[in-house]
């Protein structure tokens, strides 16, 4: 087999490959959003003064960040049945892949609530106010615009990761082209289909997040 | 059968594949290196064709999955004559992928080392390479290596996908034996607890040593 790009079977597999690109969008957006919620959890965790479970929470973040996300997936799908708890894969996918990115996105959080003086804090004690009142009125805005770089590439990160989930079945880009591979045994034009997709992708989204980001700085008077 | 005897009849497995990703590790690291360093100076470089190689390469590379890239280099590259053998593909792809990443780094690097070193290194009449080779790079690196300490952790955990063309390396060898024993907790588990020693404990301690020593020989230890 050499090169020949065929221009009537790119056309052919388009349309499927492009039903395949919701199936991406939406794993990453559902991912995401366990990862912001979980992550959330994970840095207030580690602001609490109770030790044993700032060290757990710690732990457990640096445990997610240094083992590789597919063995991840592969854990979470297949450790399940042993103990009877049967995920399918859309489930145990969405499981491995937003407490992955929850532990990343509890470090941005951390650093955005790090970065906020300690005036801050001491005037709400000052002013009296409750640590509820202090959270969402005025570390929360200021911890929330320092954080919005690093939540924005975790965003496109989370998207270009979605394809790992193909190894446990769930049929996004990559699983599709996959299947097109093997059915026509033509792997040229998927794979590359594949890639312009997310380049056609990632790279408008990462220009929107700059001007979200940039946006939300004016909303909150912030240069 | 207790996670002893489990440790008993496959550890040698789990210990062929560790090294099989070591190696993977190692060969990806020295491919990624090389390509930041070319890229990150190339994306400097003031001649408009080496500066849009650097970045069109950078941009794809970033913009797309390493899994996709994987897959491109070892099934779609044979179709342009280029065949790469399983485990060369494997650490090429990673190296490449995460190469793209560190390009970035070198040239922020670069870019912030103060103007006088480069005003300095001109008055000292420096041709342009030794100016990079003995005042700029050296600073350079300096200022770059902890985010690096952060890539190469990405770039270790990256060689997990080596796995999915089957080289035989830890992730590959903990599937086959989750495939013939169904023991998926301590066949994934024991590979997880794997990757989490040699990211935390060697890896680490490795890029803070260097960072140490970088800083001593630059005199601010």
């Amino acid at each position: 087999m050499s090169f020949n790009w065929r221009w009537d079977f790119t056309f052919e597999i388009l349309p499927r490959l492009l039903w395949a690109t919701l199936n991406t969008l939406m794993a990453a957006g559902v991912g995401y959003a366990i990862a912001v919620v979980l992550g959330l959890v994970l840095a207030l965790a580690q602001r609490t003064g109770f030790r044993p479970l700032t060290q757990l929470a710690r732990e457990f973040v640096e445990f997610i960040r240094s083992t590789p996300l597919v063995l991840q997936i592969f854990f979470v799908f297949y450790v399940g049945p042993q103990f009877g708890i049967r995920l399918s894969p859309w489930v145990s996918g969405m499981v491995a892949i937003g407490l992955h990115y929850s532990a990343y996105l509890s470090e941005v959080y951390r650093g955005g609530l790090e970065s906020v003086p300690k005036g801050q804090w001491e005037a709400c004690t000052a002013l009296n106010m409750t640590s509820r009142q202090t959270y969402f009125r005025v570390i929360i805005p200021q911890a929330l615009p320092p954080s919005l770089a690093g939540m924005g590439n975790y965003l496109v990160g989370i998207l270009k990761d979605t394809p790992m989930l193909s190894v446990i079945g769930v049929a996004e880009l990559m699983h599709t082209a996959n299947a097109i591979g093997s059915e026509s045994y033509r792997f040229l034009e998927p794979y590359t289909l594949v890639g312009i997709i997310f380049l056609a992708i990632s790279l408008p989204t990462a220009g929107l997040i700059r001007l979200f980001e940039i946006w939300v700085r004016r909303k909150l008077g912030m240069r | 059968m207790s996670y002893w005897e489990f440790l008993q009849t496959y550890g040698v497995r789990i210990l062929d594949g560790t090294a099989v990703t070591g190696i993977q590790f190692l060969f990806a690291s020295a491919v990624a290196i090389a390509v930041a360093l070319i890229a990150g100076l190339g994306k400097l470089s003031s001649n408009l064709l080496i500066r849009s190689i650097a970045i069109t390469y950078i941009e794809i590379f970033r913009g797309t999955s390493l899994l996709v890239q994987l897959y491109w280099i070892f099934f779609v590259l044979p179709l342009f004559g280029i065949t790469l053998p399983k485990f060369a593909a494997g650490f090429l792809s990673v190296g490449m992928n995460v190469g793209a990443y560190g390009a970035e780094l070198v040239r922020g690097a670069i870019q912030s080392v103060p103007k006088g070193q480069w005003e300095a290194a001109l008055a000292l009449n420096m041709s342009p390479a030794q100016r990079m080779r003995r005042v700029i790079l050296p600073q350079a690196f300096l200022l770059m290596l902890p985010p690096w300490g952060n890539l190469i952790i990405e770039l270790l955990k990256g060689t997990a996908l080596v796995s999915l063309i089957s080289v035989a390396d830890l992730m590959f060898q903990s599937k086959q034996i989750n495939a013939s024993t169904y023991l998926s907790a301590q066949s994934f588990g024991t590979a997880l607890i794997v990757y989490y020693i040699l990211a935390r404990f060697l890896v680490t301690p490795f890029m803070r040593w260097l960072e140490r020593v970088m800083a001593r020989r630059l005199g601010r230890g």
